[in-house]
Order: C-alpha cells, then sequence, then structure tokens
C-alpha cells in the first residue's frame, strides 16, 4: 500500500489527444493562422476510440488533434513566417497612418512571403502520394481557373490555376491518359490514369459563377495556394517523365506564326496556344515517338497464367483505346464546348479544329472537304457537306466510356438522344443495369446492334417488337425471380408460383421438399445465433434487401416508362 | 451633432440678421460690426464656397460695408434651402431687389441723416413691413398684414380679390401676366421688361448679368513658353554649393539603418520559371516517416452515378411524390444531394449553383472533419450462422399434426397424459374435464367440475388411476376409470381404505373430504379445500405426495404439500418469498423446486432447507420444467425467453433461448428422448433438441429442431400447455382455440 494516488486522465489516451483550443495556445497562433496551417501541413483531427476518456469524462462534442501532430507543428517554418506577416501588417497600418509613403512601399517591397516545397515533400515522400492525392488538386484548380477576375481572390493564383491546368491537360493529351468522362448536371468528370493511379477530376461548365456568400474563400485559396505548388511540382515531375519540356512549349515543327499579331503579349499569346489545345508538344528528345511497352512473357504457372493473360488483354484493350479516334478528322461548331471536345477528341488521337474566330489554333476549316466528323448542338444546319457527319457532342463522351466508335445513327442532329450513362458505376450481381448498358455492352463485345430503326420503318412489327419486349421481360422476370429466390431463402418461401404439369410433381415437390428443408434448417440455425452475431447479421441481410428493393424499383419504373412511351407510339401510328 | 450646432448657428444668425434693422437703427455702425465679427466667420466655415461668390459681385458694388456683403451671402442661403423654388416664388424673389430702389427713395425723405440702405441691395427686409420673414397665414385672421417701420399697421386691401376678380382681371389688364402679389405688403407689383427678361434668363439657367462672359478665355498661370530670361535675378544660395547637412544625417541613419540589418534590400522579384522543379528527384525512404504510416488518408469524392447524368435513364428521374418528399426532407437526410434532371441537349445544361458549395464542403471536411481508421467488416452473413447438427439426424421429434381433439368450448389451460399414456386429460375454461383417447382422438369422458379448471395432471405411479384437477379454491382427486378396470378398482380400494388417525391432528390448513352421491359416479372421490384459489397441481414421482400453489405474495400459505394415502396437509414454508408461480417436485431425489417471480428457488425436504437459488434473468417466471435426469432445468418467462439451467454449472442460466416472438406460456421435457418444447403466445410450438450427456465436462447440447404451428390465435392467447407423450416423442399441445393437438 501506499505511493502516491494515481490521477485520472494523466495516462492512456487522454494524453495521446489535444483539443483546438490548447493545440492553438500552444502554437501561439491565432484561428485563423492555426487554420492555414493545419491546410497547408495536411493536419486533420483524430477521432479518438474512447472519447470520453479523452475528454476527461466529458461529452461534450470537441476536436481532437494528436499531440504529437501538433509537437510536430511547433518545429514549422511557416509559423515564423505568419508571425512575421502579422508583424508586417501592423507596420504597413502604423506607416499608413503616418502617411509615410516611402515606407510603405519599402515594406511591401520586403513582404513575408513563404514557400511550400518543403511542406510538399514532407507531405509526399514519394511521387506515388502524391499522385493519389491529385484529385482534389486538380478540380480545386480548374474551379479557380474559370473564377471571374474579380475580386474573390488574387488575380494571379487565377492566372496559376489557368496555367497549370492547361498544362495538365496537355500532359493528358500527350501521354493519352484519359479513360472516363461524363457529363453530369454539375459539371463534366474526366477520370485518367497516370503512372496506375486513377485521377479524377471535375470541371464546371463554362459559365459565370455566382459567389456564394456562405462561402469563406479564405479556406479555399488557403488550399488553392497549397494545391498550385503540388499541382505545379507534379506538372513539372509527368512532363519529365514522357520527355516533355516544362513549361510546356509548341513544337516548333506546328507552330504558325500567323495569328500572333491579335494578341498583345508573347506570354498572353503562348499560354493561349497552348490553352487551345490543337497541337503537341514540345519534347527533350525530339525524335522517336515512343514504343508501345510489351509485356515480356515470362514462364509462369498457371494461376499465374491467366492473371498474365488477364492483364495482356486489358492491356490491348487500352491499347486500342488509346487510339478510339485515329484518323478522324472533327470540326467543332462555335456553340459546342469547345475545351472539353478538344481536350477528348485529342486525347484520342483525332485531328480537332474550330472556326479561327472561336479561338486561336485553329487548324482546318470548316470547308475541309477531308473533314469525317463535325460536332454539332443545334437543331438544324444550313449548309450541309456529304462527306461528313452532324452529331451531337454526346457521341464523343459515349464512345470514349464504350470504348468503341458507336454507331452515330443515335447522335444525328435534333434527334433524340439516348440516355448517357456513368462509366464510373460498376454492377455488382443483384444490381440493376440500365438496358441501355446491357447494349453497349453487347457492342463491345463485338454483337451486331439491332437495326431498330429499321424495325420501326417496316411498318409496324409488332410481333417483332412484342418478341423483342418478351426477350426483354424474360430477362427482367428472370432478375425478378432471383430477386425473389434471394428474398425467399430468407424468409422461407410461401408456396412459389411455380407451374406444376402432371408429370413432373414428383420431381418439384422432392426440390422443394428439399429447399424448404434447407430453408428450415437455416432458419432454426438463425434463432441459435448469438444476440451480437444476429444483430449483425440482421443488418447484413437488411442492407442486402435494401438494395434488392431498390433495383427492383428501378426496374418496375422502367417498364413502367417503356411501357408508356410505347402505348404513346402505337397511337401516334395509328393516328397517321 | 455637429451638423445640429451648424444649423443652430445659422438659426441664431438668421435672428441676428432679422435683428439687424433695429439694431441698425439704434445703434452705431462699430458695435454693429463687432457684434457681426465672430459671425462673419461661423459663416464662413460652413458655406465657405457660396460665399465666395457672393461676395465677388459685392466687392464692386460696396467695398466697405461688409454687413450688407454678409446678408446677401445670407439671402443666397436661403434661396438654396429652398429646395425647388417654384415659379412663383422666384419671381417674388427677383421683384423684391428691384423693390428696394424704390423703397429707399420712399424711406430717404423720412430717415435723412442716415441714409444706410442706399446701396442696400438686400432684399431679404423688406422694410415696408416689418414682421419680417413668417408665413403670411399668419396675419389671415386679421385686418393688417404687419407693421411699417413707424409701427403702424398696415392694412389689408378692403377688398379680397376672388376667382371672379382675378379671372376678369386676367382677361382685362394687359399688364396681368407680369404682375406679382406680394403677400407681405398686400400688394400688386408690376415687373419691368428689364426684370422680365432677368427671370426667363435665370429660368433659362443662364447668368443674371446680361454682360457676363461665361466663356473668357483663360490666362494660364504660368506660360508654357520658354522665357528666355530667368524670372527672378537672383544669385545662387551659397548653400546650394555646400553639402546638406541635414541630407547627410539622413543619408547616415540610412546607412546605419542598412548595417544594422533594419532595412533590407528589395528582393529579387521570382519569377515563375524556375519556380518548379524536380521536388522529387531523390526518393529515399528513410524519409517516410512514423508519420505517414500513421496518416489516415481522406476519402476521395464519391464517384457520380447514373442519376448525375445530364441525360440519365428515364428510372432515375424523380417522379413528382419522390421529388415532394425529396424537398421535404432536411438537407443532410437526402440520398442524393441533388435532384437529377433530364436535358434534351448538352447546349440546354445550365450552371450547377451549388458547385463552389460542395467544392467548399470538400475543403472543410480535408481540414476539419475527424478521422478515424474504421475496420470495416466484410463478413459474409452464411458464415455468421453457426453450423449445427442437422435436425435430420436428431431424430426422432415431433414434425407434423396428427390429430386435432376437439369438444372444448373454452380455452384449455391445461393437459395432462396417463403415464401409460394410452389417455390424455384436459381441463378447460367452460369448467368441464375431459378425457380423450390419445390414439383416436375420442372423448371418452366429459366431467363436469363447476368451475374453470385452472390445472390438471395425472397420477404418475402407473399402478394408480388418478387424477388432479385444480379449480376455483378446490383441488379434486378423479378417478376416470378409464382403462384397466383393476387399476381404477385398486385406486377406488386405496382411497376407501383410509381410516382417520387415532390421535387428533394439529389444525390443517385444508379440509378434506370424500365425495359422495352424483359427484361420486362422475368419478370425483376427493375433495380438498384451500383457503384460496389454486392456480397448479403437480404430483410427486411416487404418486402419493401433491404439491398445489395458491400465489399470494402476501400470505406465506402459497404452496401446501398434500399426502394422498393419510389425508394430510402441510404448509412447508414459514415465510412468503414473492408470489410462486409454480413448484414441481424433483423427479428422483427429495428436492422441491418454486418458482416465485424472477428466481426459482430448489429446497432440499429432508433438511428443510435452502439448497439453491436460480435466477432466471428474465422479468416474470411462467412456467418450468425439470430433466427427467434432474439436474437440469427450462423456464420459460412471459418476456418470450426461456432459459436452461444447469443446476451442477450455475445459478445463472447456461443458455438463454429468445425463439418466440411473445409471451411463453408452457414448457415441458420429454421422459426419455432428449427433447424439450415450449409452447408460447405468438401460436407455436418450438422443439428443441436437448441432449445431456452424463460426461459432466460436456454442456448439454442444444438445438431447435422444429417450430410447430397450427393453434389459431384467439384473443392473444396462442398455445397454452404443451406436454410430451410418455414413450413416444409425441407432444401435445393445448391452445386458446379450444383444441388440443398431437404432433408426432
Amino acid at each position: 500500500m501506499g505511493g502516491v494516488q494515481k490521477k485520472k486522465f494523466e495516462r492512456g489516451c487522454a494524453t495521446n489527444y489535444i483539443t483546438r483550443n490548447k493545440a492553438r495556445k500552444k502554437l501561439q497562433l491565432s484561428l485563423a493562422d492555426f487554420r492555414r496551417l493545419c491546410i497547408l501541413k495536411g493536419i486533420y483531427p483524430h477521432e479518438p476510440k474512447n472519447k470520453k476518456k479523452v475528454n476527461k469524462g466529458s461529452t461534450a462534442p470537441r476536436t481532437f488533434y494528436l499531440l504529437k501532430d501538433i509537437r510536430f507543428l511547433l518545429h514549422e517554418p511557416i509559423v515564423g513566417n505568419f508571425r512575421a506577416y502579422k508583424i508586417f501588417v501592423r507596420k504597413l497600418r502604423k506607416a499608413y497612418g503616418k502617411s509615410e509613403w516611402t515606407r510603405v512601399e519599402r515594406l511591401r517591397d520586403n513582404k513575408p512571403a513563404y514557400k511550400l516545397d518543403h511542406v510538399i515533400k514532407e507531405r509526399y515522400p514519394t511521387f506515388t502520394d502524391a499522385l493519389r492525392d491529385v484529385d482534389d488538386a486538380v478540380s480545386m484548380c480548374f474551379l479557380f481557373s474559370t473564377f471571374a477576375r474579380t475580386g474573390k481572390c488574387h488575380v494571379q493564383s487565377i492566372q496559376l490555376c489557368r496555367r497549370l491546368t492547361v498544362e495538365w491537360m496537355n500532359f493528358v493529351i500527350m501521354s493519352r491518359a484519359l479513360r472516363k468522362v461524363f457529363l453530369s448536371i454539375k459539371g463534366i468528370y474526366y477520370q485518367a490514369e497516370v503512372l496506375g493511379q486513377p485521377i479524377t477530376w471535375l470541371v464546371p461548365y463554362q459559365f459565370a459563377h455566382d459567389h456564394p456568400t456562405d462561402v469563406d474563400y479564405r479556406v479555399m485559396s488557403t488550399f488553392t495556394e497549397f494545391y498550385t505548388t503540388l499541382l505545379g511540382f507534379i506538372n513539372f515531375r509527368l512532363y519529365q517523365t514522357i520527355n516533355l519540356v516544362y513549361p510546356p512549349k509548341l513544337d516548333s515543327k506546328e507552330l504558325k506564326t500567323e495569328d500572333e499579331e491579335d494578341y498583345a503579349m508573347d506570354s498572353e499569346t503562348a499560354l493561349e496556344k497552348l490553352s487551345a489545345l490543337s497541337s503537341s508538344l514540345a519534347r527533350v528528345v525530339s525524335t522517336v515517338e515512343e514504343e508501345e511497352a510489351e509485356l515480356d512473357h515470362f514462364p509462369a504457372e498457371e494461376e499465374d497464367m491467366e492473371k498474365m493473360q488477364e492483364r495482356e488483354k486489358e492491356q490491348k484493350e487500352q491499347e486500342a483505346q488509346k487510339k478510339l479516334f485515329d484518323g478522324l478528322k472533327v470540326f467543332l461548331n462555335r456553340e459546342v464546348p469547345r475545351e472539353s471536345l478538344a481536350f477528348i477528341l485529342r486525347c484520342f488521337g483525332a485531328e480537332v479544329s474550330w472556326d479561327k474566330s472561336v479561338c486561336i489554333g485553329a487548324t482546318f476549316d470548316v470547308t475541309d472537304e477531308t473533314i469525317t466528323h463535325q460536332i454539332v448542338d443545334r437543331p438544324d444546319m444550313d449548309k450541309q457537306y456529304m462527306n461528313r457527319y452532324y452529331i451531337q457532342p454526346q457521341w464523343v463522351y459515349d464512345c470514349v466510356n464504350a470504348k468503341v466508335v458507336l454507331p452515330v445513327a443515335d447522335y444525328f442532329l435534333g434527334v433524340t438522344l439516348p440516355p448517357h450513362l456513368s462509366p464510373f458505376v460498376v454492377e455488382k450481381e443483384g444490381d440493376y443495369v440500365p438496358p441501355e448498358k446491357l447494349k453497349i455492352m453487347a457492342l463491345q463485345r463485338g454483337e451486331k446492334p439491332v437495326q431498330e430503326e429499321e424495325e420501326e420503318e417496316e411498318e409496324e412489327d409488332d410481333e417483332d417488337e412484342d418478341e423483342e419486349d418478351d426477350e426483354e421481360d424474360d430477362e427482367e422476370e428472370a432478375d425478378e425471380m432471383n430477386l425473389k429466390e434471394m428474398e425467399q431463402q430468407r424468409s422461407q418461401g410461401k408456396s412459389l408460383p411455380v407451374k406444376v404439369t402432371p408429370g413432373k410433381v414428383k420431381l418439384e415437390n422432392r426440390a422443394r421438399l428439399e429447399q424448404e428443408e434447407k430453408a428450415e434448417e437455416k432458419r432454426l440455425a438463425i434463432m441459435m445465433m448469438k444476440k451480437r452475431e444476429k444483430h449483425l447479421y440482421d443488418k447484413i441481410m437488411f442492407g442486402k434487401k435494401r438494395t434488392i428493393r431498390e433495383a427492383n424499383k428501378l426496374a418496375v419504373k422502367r417498364k413502367a416508362h417503356d411501357d408508356a412511351s410505347k402505348a404513346d407510339k402505337k397511337k401516334k401510328g395509328k393516328k397517321q | 451633432m455637429i451638423s445640429t450646432v451648424r444649423k443652430r448657428s445659422v438659426d441664431e444668425e438668421e435672428e441676428e440678421e432679422q435683428l439687424v434693422p433695429f439694431d441698425q437703427n439704434v445703434s452705431a455702425d462699430g458695435q454693429e460690426e463687432d457684434a457681426d465679427g465672430d459671425l462673419t466667420d461661423s459663416e464662413e466655415s460652413i458655406f465657405s464656397g457660396l460665399e465666395d461668390s457672393g461676395s465677388d459681385s459685392d466687392d464692386e458694388e460696396e467695398d466697405d460695408d461688409k454687413d450688407a456683403g454678409q446678408k446677401i451671402t445670407a439671402k443666397v442661403k436661403k434661396i438654396r434651402r429652398k429646395k425647388i423654388p417654384s415659379e412663383e416664388d422666384i419671381l417674388k424673389e427677383k421683384a423684391s431687389p428691384e423693390e428696394k430702389p424704390g423703397q429707399s427713395k420712399e424711406t430717404e425723405p423720412q430717415a435723412p441723416t442716415v441714409d444706410e440702405y442706399e446701396h442696400d441691395t438686400s432684399d431679404e427686409e423688406d422694410i415696408r413691413n416689418t414682421v419680417g420673414n413668417i408665413p403670411m397665414e399668419w396675419y389671415k385672421d386679421y385686418p393688417h398684414v404687419g407693421y411699417d417701420l413707424d409701427g403702424k399697421k398696415i392694412y389689408k386691401p378692403i377688398r379680397n380679390k376672388d376667382e371672379l376678380d382675378e379671372f376678369l382681371n386676367k382677361m382685362d389688364n394687359p399688364e396681368y401676366w407680369r404682375t406679382v402679389h406680394d403677400k407681405q405688403t398686400q400688394s400688386d407689383i408690376i415687373l419691368t421688361d428689364e426684370q422680365v427678361e432677368l427671370v426667363k434668363r435665370l429660368q433659362r439657367g443662364q447668368f443674371g448679368d446680361v454682360n457676363f462672359n461665361e466663356y473668357e478665355p483663360s490666362v494660364d498661370f504660368f506660360t508654357g513658353e520658354v522665357m528666355i530670361h530667368p524670372v527672378t535675378n537672383r544669385p545662387e544660395d551659397k548653400r546650394s554649393f555646400i553639402p546638406s547637412l541635414i541630407e547627410k544625417e539622413k543619408v547616415s541613419k540610412m546607412v546605419h539603418a542598412i548595417k544594422m540589418g533594419w532595412i533590407k534590400p528589395r528582393k529579387p522579384r521570382q519569377s515563375h520559371i524556375g519556380q518548379y522543379y524536380d521536388i522529387w528527384a531523390t526518393e529515399d525512404t528513410t524519409s517516410i516517416l512514423g508519420r505517414h504510416k500513421m496518416h489516415v488518408p481522406a476519402p476521395k469524392m464519391a464517384l457520380p452515378g447514373h442519376a448525375e447524368s445530364y441525360n440519365p435513364p428515364p428510372e432515375y428521374l424523380m417522379t413528382e411524390e419522390e421529388r415532394l418528399a425529396w424537398e421535404q426532407q432536411d438537407p443532410e437526410d437526402r440520398k442524393l444531394p441533388f435532384l437529377p434532371r433530364k436535358f434534351p441537349n448538352l447546349r440546354s445544361v445550365p450552371a450547377f449553383s451549388r458547385f463552389i458549395h460542395e467544392r467548399f464542403e470538400r475543403c472543410l471536411d480535408l481540414y476539419l472533419c475527424p478521422r478515424q481508421r474504421k475496420m470495416r467488416v466484410n463478413v459474409n452473413p452464411e458464415d455468421l450462422i453457426p453450423s449445427l447438427p442437422k435436425p435430420r439426424d436428431l431424430q426422432p421429434f415431433p414434425t407434423t399434426q396428427a390429430l386435432v381433439y376437439k369438444g372444448h368450448t373454452s380455452l384449455i389451460r391445461s393437459i395432462s397424459v396417463s403415464p401409460t399414456g394410452q389417455w390424455l386429460a384436459s381441463g378447460s375454461d367452460d369448467s368441464t374435464v375431459r378425457l380423450w383417447e390419445v390414439c383416436s382422438a375420442r372423448c371418452l369422458k366429459t366431467i363436469p367440475v363447476g368451475g374453470a379448471v385452472k390445472s390438471v395432471a395425472w397420477n404418475p405411479n402407473p399402478s394408480v388411476c388418478l387424477l388432479a384437477v385444480a379449480l376455483n379454491s378446490t383441488v379434486l382427486l378423479i378417478n376416470p376409470g378409464v382403462g384397466d378396470k383393476l387399476v381404477s378398482t385398486t385406486t377406488d380400494q386405496l382411497i376407501q381404505s383410509y381410516e382417520a388417525p387415532d390421535e387428533e391432528l394439529a389444525k390443517q390448513p385444508v379440509t378434506w373430504s370424500v365425495t359422495e352421491g352424483e359427484e361420486l359416479s362422475l368419478g370425483l372421490r376427493l375433495k380438498i379445500e384451500h383457503p384460496k384459489a389454486v392456480r397448479q397441481v403437480t404430483w410427486h414421482g411416487k404418486g402419493d405426495y401433491l404439491a398445489s400453489v395458491m400465489p399470494d405474495p402476501s400470505s406465506n400459505q402459497q404452496v401446501l404439500i398434500h399426502q394422498v394415502s393419510k389425508r394430510r396437509s402441510q404448509n412447508p414454508f414459514r415465510k412468503s418469498k414473492g408470489a410462486v408461480q409454480c413448484v414441481s417436485f424433483h423427479p428422483v431425489r427429495p428436492y422441491f423446486f418454486v418458482a416465485t417471480q424472477r428466481s426459482v428457488r430448489i429446497y432440499n425436504l429432508i433438511k428443510q432447507e435452502l439448497s439453491k437459488k436460480l435466477m432466471s434473468n428474465s422479468k416474470w417466471i411462467s412456467s418450468m420444467a425439470i430433466h427427467p435426469a434432474g439436474d437440469n432445468l427450462i423456464c420459460g418467462s412471459y418476456d418470450c425467453k426461456l432459459g436452461w439451467f444447469d443446476l451442477d454449472l450455475s445459478t445463472k442460466p447456461y443458455k438463454v433461448l429468445r425463439h418466440h416472438k411473445k409471451a411463453v406460456r408452457g414448457v415441458a421435457y420429454h421422459k426419455h428422448h432428449p427433447l424439450f418444447a415450449s409452447a408460447s403466445d405468438d401460436g407455436s410450438v418450438i422443439v428443441c433438441h436437448g441432449m445431456v450427456y452424463n460426461d459432466l465436462l460436456q454442456n448439454p447440447l442444444i438445438v431447435p429442431v422444429k417450430v410447430l404451428k397450427g393453434h389459431v390465435i384467439t384473443s392473444d392467447l396462442g398455445v397454452l400447455d404443451v406436454t410430451f407423450h410418455p414413450t413416444q416423442p409425441w407432444l401435445f399441445s393445448s391452445g386458446a382455440d379450444a383444441t388440443i393437438r398431437l404432433f408426432t
């Protein structure tokens, strides 16, 4: 006995965490500075496992940081810089107050600034780490580059964002890394695969933003500050990996100096030309096109062989996708989103041009006879050339996602477009798959698409249609059956609606009996589950049931819609 | 404040100004100047701009008279103060200065000595009427309009002009258009041509003075031409040849500051060309700190689904009701943070209004959201299901409903099978006891007993044919007279052979009586009258002792043990330990089980002491059954639980089974087979395999093998009692639907 009495909360997890206010006091920073520091250094609060213990017995909602993180911040040179900036502001104010303009000028010249290079290196010790986190950076830069230069943030940062995004897009084009695109109601999603890392970013549509009042732009610009630094370094490195010159220069062979006098400044022209995305970039070693790295064959065992084959197949597919639009010559009408389309088309090897008045860098004219496709987003065109397709922009996006050049018939001028599906959805078993996706999958497998239009033109092939419907229905029914079965296994089937033919009675019965027996066994076993496991099991089953229910709901909705539209069609046909 | 103060000073001024005429009349000039001295100052401070313009014109006319100048400025001020002077006002204002000369002529003869107003262009004080600048409406009700300089009243014209006069005047008088009515003097003034011209000019926005040239050529202050001669011919100062000390001081200060590092040289402007370099050129693994291993990377933004498309498949669009529901939900609860919409083509897609919001929220998540590593359980639900021996391997057990015993008209509370397994007795709320043949479901006998039967129990001794029935506050011993005649007669003989003991017994808690007459012919043999209502009767294994339960927590006479052969009863407990639910004898050893509301007590009958108390962990025990080997016990409770107690193991239940959805009403063990069953209000009977091993180290194996359904739930009651056949793996259950069912 004896000894000093142990005090509570002086050891264990309580000492590993620190509240935000305490951290702030420890660092002697204002809240705003602390926030900036956390953003730049990537420090985030942690949720302790036992919150009550960490919170010293209180249950008040608090955010906790790891004490180690905060200690780590203590030695950050940026903190010193924050303090210097505070002093700078104070001096500046004083100088203004005294109207000492020379002093003001001098102070402004010596405004303390900091670099984030070391932070980048510290947060991302390897390049792959950095690539993994670049999603948000690219999205943010794209957003900022669309801001008007009106004082929501510094003009320099907007310009820098624009520059970096243009560099990024050029890199993606040159490395042909784009994989998926998606036109959503929010903006355009792109997914590229850079060094094996999928990178997704979202670009808003080209409209002026109405800036919301409940958004703290200081936070956003702090993030942007960090992200621009990160993206700059990543761009540099990426350009290096594919032997491009950084900062990017246009390939001198293709460089034309015709319309240079349209722009006032050389630097401006350069960026504009880069952002036109129409010509390739200069390489460090300007000779050889990179050779396709072929997979070496290693003697492998059977399991590995399968994997190898799979990998090879994937590789081939990718190669094919990279050359998706090779040989196409596409002209963009002025009403389509030029940058997005030029970017995508160039990524997959097409030649792109547009009207000269739309943007710098047009390479050929509308009148060019070799144009294969013209992308148009208006109900009708006055002057149409015979030897080219006039298609709506969605075709490009759908082709990229389907990895095949889709038939253009569905995308002609003024035609009701087929639904645009998200390429990011990976359907698992039991999930709802929209019929359009099934069609595309069939196309990918190389099956011939059913010529629906011809059918429509050929009178009213009710039978055909019905057959088709039946097929679809069958599929749906099969799906539903599956779902039902799944449900049944759980809730022990109450008399399956099975057709019973006299001859097969026994067989059916036996199977059914067996099934029932199994189901009952399972039910009885479930009864014997422990409470905890039962809870978990119920939860899982609830989730499964919910997904099934949702899938069913979608299927039902679709069917109703299809029926309605078919009825409409028939009515119209009769009227005609 | 300042403005109000200023206003006040202005007001004062005006007062002063209005007073001025009187002063001027009375006092000397010098005084007046003094008085106005400070006024000037204040005025300058307020209307400096106006004053300039005003005084300019005045200066020419009168250089000396400052006061007059003051007054004019005040006048200008007044005009300014009237926001939009109407035409008439302007006319009047302009008219009044014209009045002045004439007026001064009038006054001249009156005051020849002091000719103050000779050059007075001020129109402020119309000295013909001394009321000052007041609204003339105040004189509306008086015959006069004010006072002249001598203090005499100025009378209004006798006849006021009315509308008609006005009209006639307008028609007749060619001068009408240039006539202005002066309210202060109530006189009409006819404007001269010059005055009219002036008014017109002012209306046009021109200068009043015709001769004023607005566009005079500007004269530069300094000429732009280079002059050949210097402006001054002054020789250069000496100091311009001597190094300046002050400058030297300044320079030395700066030099000092530079030396001390106070002034830093301007930093070279960083160009963005060299801003970026290959920061990962040397990727050393040492730079990967422990921090990075501890790092919890933020999850990436969720990828968009089909619903987010600008042209989604029709099934992803919301119907009207869904949309309404979506709108009414809280933004946090919504499954989709946006409304799916369909656009016919790309050009009609508008900007997403919450784009910046969403990006901002992502930023907030990145730096504000607490992160925690959570292991997501990726369990196959099939793995969670325990692997039990298959029911098929645990046969025999009752699987199907074989017979239904119909006959009772009300719910059957209790059933009991004869030890031979040939007969079944049932007691119902319709005040009858029925005897059935098990195999044929035939009702052999119906014995009306005159009260709802709470409990029936066959004597377990096969050589005796006796049935104990509990109803109201009596326990009846009935010889049903079914089966072997010999047994039946021996039973009767046994009962009749009783001889009252010689010595008088201590007072018994109950009264035993022998039945006679009709009751005897029905089979009733003995009647045991209890002081209170009896809930349950149960036999000892040998068949001589009988225990009855009268649940009442307040009395100590809840359980009575009767000895049939001696017709004796005794109360084993001195004290009440709560309401007794049911009791039971140990099948082989002298133990007695008493189940109260929450616990089961086990008494040693020989030692007469409490040997064990089992905690049931349930709210309210309903029934209890003891394993034929005597080491295990099951306990059903109204909170849907069934507890299995291993008496050797613990006083807590070895296993609690929550199979039923509603209250468990009855439980039973099979005598030979390792089976037990529980009956519940949810209308089902669950049969479980409950294997007890002789090896003490091995725990009993409990496997549910069958859920038997058949009883109809009536008035929220399902199956009320359950019992097994003594030899076969058959199960009887009685329900609230007035049927007994046999499951084989």
